[in-house]
């Protein structure tokens, strides 16, 4: 009985939970078609979310360009499939990891952000004296962070394939002896604009996810500072957990069939 | 009868299991200052809240005019909201914003003043609450008493019909007390509306009240104007107005 107790609380939970996402969503969706953004705004968290992420993007996609091309160079190098280095280095940064791993470092920095804030304004009472004045939370809050982030998550993905790439380049020369001219020939072959595209277009999603969870989770901060600290983790952990799932369900709808 | 501009009928409101207001009714008169104490805890804010339509009864309805806002889509609402303006215990001003630009909102968002027009109006309301000299200041940078009076400030410069004062006076000095209590007076014949204050503080309630509402287990169970809470035969309204540990609320 307490099994069953416990599962549908979990089920009523789950449900609770996606719908409030959505009806975030719809909301601030809603405000974009009519057009009533903040701009002012927008471009300031542009700046905050996008920009001041840069630094730490380009460290993790670089590192992470340089170490799949030290694994595979050599492999490849011994097998004598060395001209194919630049062409795995490529797929793998455009088409997964430099979408993916972007979101993710963003989504540590920029959703613990988001919903650190909001939820300290849940609990000053901030978010209540924006209602009392007959101002809209979807539009004054989230609208603005959310079109931050569908900006800029694709230009930090941008950076980070072309970083991730430039960073795998490097190392395949030094350490595999691999000429650029060679590793970038392998590069075109193996990846297409379509590709990029499709990278973007994930992007994109996981800008959503980042930006919509963040604001949630802040939102539905209760208590004083403990109830911060919660949100700000759980903002965190779900974000990262839909950005592994829907890659893996946007990967076999973009990518499954070829 | 006196005109009587929001009313609370017959409310319950309930926090999960737990019973915040049962059956509470409350009339607040036009034009005047009603105060409304009880014991912490008891619901008091719970009540402007209700009046504000951030919270909505489980049972019972609340009027603001004729409307019943209990009901009411979250745009017309913010129609009703035009009218009313909460200020909160702390304040809550948005601390990214200038004590100016916190006070300037209202009007930004919901108004097409010019932003000469909006500096001007914002300049007067802060003067109003003796900060005019704090219009590019940051909340952070202000005393405690100076928050609640720039949250005064953000709460008048609408020019509401009805301001709820969630404890203005909680936490200051008898000096700054008598300054928020004499500025709460004055705001109420400045903009010639109405107010609810609630307050613990009984010496700011006899300065500023014509009305007082006593809240005990969710009810109001005293009402009445200053003199008569004063003279008040019910136990618990004496037992809370002299401060006193014997008697028959449960401590």
């Amino acid at each position: 009985m307490k099994m069953l107790d416990r599962f549908g609380r979990a089920t009523i939970d789950f449900f609770e939970y996606t719908g409030g996402i959505v009806t975030l969503a719809g909301a601030s969706g809603s405000f974009l078609l009519r057009l009533r953004i903040r701009f002012v705004e927008t471009i300031s968290q542009c700046y905050f979310l996008g920009v001041q992420s840069i630094s730490i993007v380009i460290l993790t996609s670089l590192f992470t360009g340089m170490v799949i091309s030290l694994e595979s160079a050599v492999q490849a190098v011994q097998f004598g499939v060395g001209t194919l280095v630049g062409g795995a280095v490529t797929f793998a940064s455009v088409r997964e990891l430099g979408p993916m791993l972007t979101a993710v470092v963003v989504a540590g920095r920029v959703g613990a952000a988001i919903a650190a804030e909001i939820g300290s304004m849940v609990v000053t009472e901030q978010i209540e004296a924006l209602t009392s004045m007959g101002l809209e939370v979807p539009r004054f809050l989230v609208l603005p962070r959310l079109l931050a982030l569908v900006i800029m998550l694709p230009l930090l993905t941008v950076f980070a394939d072309v970083v991730s790439i430039a960073g795998g380049m490097w190392i395949a020369q030094t350490y595999a002896h691999i000429s650029t001219a060679t590793f970038l020939a392998s590069a075109r072959q193996a990846v297409g604009f379509e590709d990029v595209l499709k990278g973007l277009v994930k992007s994109v999603v996981f800008a959503c996810i980042i930006a919509l969870v963040g604001a949630y989770q802040g939102l539905r901060t209760r208590g004083g500072a403990a109830g911060v600290g919660n949100s700000t983790t759980g903002a965190v952990v779900l974000s990262i957990i839909m950005i592994f799932i829907s890659n893996f369900i946007m990967s076999f709808a973009l990518f499954g069939t070829h | 009868m006196a005109d009587v501009y929001a009313r609370l009928d017959d409310v319950t409101l309930m926090y999960g299991d737990r019973v915040i207001l049962k059956n509470c009714s409350l009339d607040v008169v036009k034009g005047a200052i009603t105060c409304i104490i009880g014991l912490s805890g008891a619901g008091k804010s719970t009540i402007v809240r209700l009046l504000d339509g951030l919270r909505k009864p489980d049972f019972g309805h609340v009027y603001i005019g004729t409307a019943d806002i209990c009901h009411m889509p979250e745009a017309h609402l913010n129609d009703v909201r035009r009218h009313i303006s909460l200020s909160f215990q702390f304040a809550a001003l948005l601390d990214s914003l200038t004590v100016g630009d916190n006070v300037a909102l209202p009007l930004r968002e919901r108004t097409q003043m010019t932003d000469a027009e909006i500096r001007k109006t914002v300049e007067d309301a802060l003067d109003s609450v003796g900060l005019a000299h704090t219009y590019d200041s940051m909340p952070s940078e202000l005393s405690g008493g100076m928050l609640k009076r720039a949250g005064f400030a953000r709460a008048i410069v609408t020019k509401p019909d009805l301001v709820l004062y969630d404890e203005p006076t909680t936490g200051l000095d008898p000096i700054v007390t008598h300054l928020i209590t004499d500025t709460i007076v004055r705001l109420r014949q400045k903009l010639d509306g109405t107010a609810v204050v609630i307050s613990h503080d009984l010496q700011s309630i006899y300065m500023m009240a014509d009305y007082v509402a006593m809240l005990f287990e969710g009810a109001i169970i005293a009402y009445g104007t200053v003199d008569e809470i004063r003279k008040s035969s019910n136990p618990i309204v004496q037992q809370f107005i002299q401060g006193s540990e014997v008697g028959p609320i449960p401590i």
